[in-house]
């Protein structure tokens, strides 16, 4: 059966959140975004409207697309609203009882056979999809960091998943520009079950003072001709995000290498949770979305 | 305008340099900074007459070079490390590292002629692993336990890792290319110093080891064999 996608919608307007509504939009469809918080409504709507301009402005989309995707935004503060979605793309914190608690508030908003996608680093889909009401209609869909430029999703089923829902999921993923992977329900997948110790372990090396951040990224750049450093990925991944999915990696790992380290909990505290407080390892002018 | 120029001297073969090199072709009888290529030695007082001595090193500190008369900041002894992944050619990084004894013009004076021959130089502690070997090999371990436990294919963990990480070549690709065996004598050089399981050497290392020791034996394997 072909799929008729008319909505979707996402749930959580954070820093992956805005990223994902970017991807969805841009690909032609009606687009819901959704928080409980009305700041990060805002903030949201302020990014993505600024991530698009970004786009015309260096001509890697054209002004009609781009006021074509900003109109097909809409940003909700009542759950209700998602009642139209046809599929519905989670991304709040990382926690499971507040994940279930959404899933399962959206399985009694959303129709029966709306498709719930969650962006999980580290819970177990089959959990997730055990407290969302309906666990047939739930696959992972972890999408990378700056969801809006990355096209590489790790899909993995539930072990309630269905067929259908699973294909349904993967088409989606097609139908809106990204490249799924299929990876297994295991803690991290693949890309945390190599980030989350790792980015602990540079954290413990800044604090034990072996180097500081701008060595350490420019040593692991020219070592092995990564992209990016680690304390700058970091920074865009939130270091109140590394704490979460530390965290909750430790509760089912129980690897002492993603025990979160002091210093990431003191930065935290401090309120330096990397590019979205304009301060982490780095100092950073503004908070606008990374690319264009 | 700092003095920028260096001689090399050689005490065996090095890893940071195995063949000819612009850094080689650049070196003058008298320079201001010493370069001792090759396996470093024990401790003496070399030419203090120069700004910096720089010893390389393999995995062991620069501690195991320094005097231990010598009080803090007094001496011109510099550590540095090419890194380098098993048999691949060395890459353009200089880990620089500053003992206990390390005088900071000398360290100055070390990185300001390495970033002169154009190699992109970090600076760290006198830590076993330094930066790199330190943080990629329990990464390299991870991806060859993954291998053996099937998460997922060698070219699929490699392509989650460049499509959301930016890691260009993968992980596994390039270790697998470059021979595990070196990568067996890092990670246990490391396992020694912080006896921390993402240190100790995985099995396809293992045996990456077992195999080129039976077709030649290397001198750290005698000596294992002997009791040593
Ligand atoms: N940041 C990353 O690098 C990254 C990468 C891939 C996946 N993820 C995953 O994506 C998810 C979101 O991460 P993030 O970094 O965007 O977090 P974030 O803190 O930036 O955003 C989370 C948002 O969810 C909202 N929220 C929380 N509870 C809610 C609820 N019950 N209903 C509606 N909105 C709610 C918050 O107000 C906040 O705006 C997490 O599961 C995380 O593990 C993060």
């Amino acid at each position: 059966m072909a799929w008729e996608w008319n909505a979707a919608a996402v749930a959580g307007a954070g820093t992956m959140g805005a990223g994902i509504a970017i991807t969805i939009a841009r690909s032609g469809l009606n687009t819901l975004v959704f928080d409980e918080s009305p700041d990060a409504l805002d903030r949201a709507k302020r990014q993505v409207e600024a991530f698009f301009e970004g786009s015309v402005r260096k001509g890697k989309l054209d002004a009609a697309a781009a006021a074509a995707a900003t109109a097909r935004l809409s940003y909700v503060k009542d759950v209700s609203a998602l009642a139209e979605a046809d599929v519905v793309v989670e991304a709040i914190y990382e926690e499971l009882a507040a994940k279930q608690r959404l899933l399962s508030t959206l399985n009694a908003v959303c129709r029966d056979d709306t498709l719930f996608l969650t962006n999980t680093s580290t819970l177990s889909i089959t959990e997730l999809a055990a407290g969302s009401g309906r666990p047939d209609r739930v696959v992972g869909a972890h999408y990378c960091l700056p969801a809006q430029l990355m096209r590489l999703v790790e899909m993995s089923k539930a072990i309630q998943t269905s067929a259908a829902s699973w294909d349904q999921a993967w088409a989606f993923q097609r139908a809106t520009g990204q490249h799924p992977v299929e990876t297994k329900d295991r803690p991290g997948f693949v890309l945390n079950f190599f980030c989350v110790p790792y980015h602990n372990d540079v954290i413990r090396m800044v604090e034990a003072g072996v180097a500081e951040p701008a060595d350490i990224d420019k040593a692991v750049k020219a070592a092995m001709g990564f992209a990016m450093g680690p304390c700058e990925l970091i920074d865009l991944i939130g270091l109140d995000t590394q704490l979460r999915a530390s965290e909750a990696f430790f509760s089912v790992t129980n690897n002492p290498r993603t025990f979160p380290p002091p210093l990431l909990r003191r930065m935290v505290a401090a309120g330096q949770l990397g590019r979205k407080t304009r301060r982490g390892f780095f100092d950073y002018g503004s908070d606008a979305l990374f690319g264009a | 305008m700092p003095d920028l120029s260096y001689s090399i001297a050689r005490t065996g073969e090095s890893r940071a340099f195995p063949g000819t090199h612009a850094f080689i072709d650049g070196a003058t009888a008298e320079g201001a900074v010493l370069v001792l290529l090759g396996p470093a030695m024990a401790p003496r007082c070399v030419a203090p007459e120069r700004t910096a001595v720089l010893v390389e090193l393999s995995t062991e500190c620069l501690a195991a070079y320094e005097r231990e008369e010598d009080p803090p900041a007094s001496s011109n002894l510099v550590g540095f490390a090419r890194w380098r992944l098993g048999a691949n050619p060395p890459s353009d990084l200089i880990e620089l590292v500053a003992g206990r004894t390390t005088r900071p013009n000398a360290l100055d004076a070390a990185q300001a002629v390495f970033e002169a021959a154009g190699f992109t130089v970090s600076r760290c502690a006198d830590r076993a692993g330094r930066i790199v070997d330190r943080l990629l090999r329990p990464q390299f371990n991870l991806a060859l336990t993954a291998l053996d436990d099937g998460l997922a294919t060698a070219e699929d963990m490699d392509l989650c890792l460049k499509l959301g990480l930016g890691y260009r070549q993968g992980l596994l690709a390039p270790l697998l290319g470059s021979g595990l065996a070196d990568h067996y004598d890092v990670t246990r050089a490391l396992f020694e110093v912080y006896g921390q399981a993402q240190y100790a050497p995985p099995r396809l290392a293992v045996v990456a080891r077992q195999k080129a020791d039976k077709a030649e034996p290397s001198h750290a394997s005698l000596l294992r064999e002997a009791g040593e």
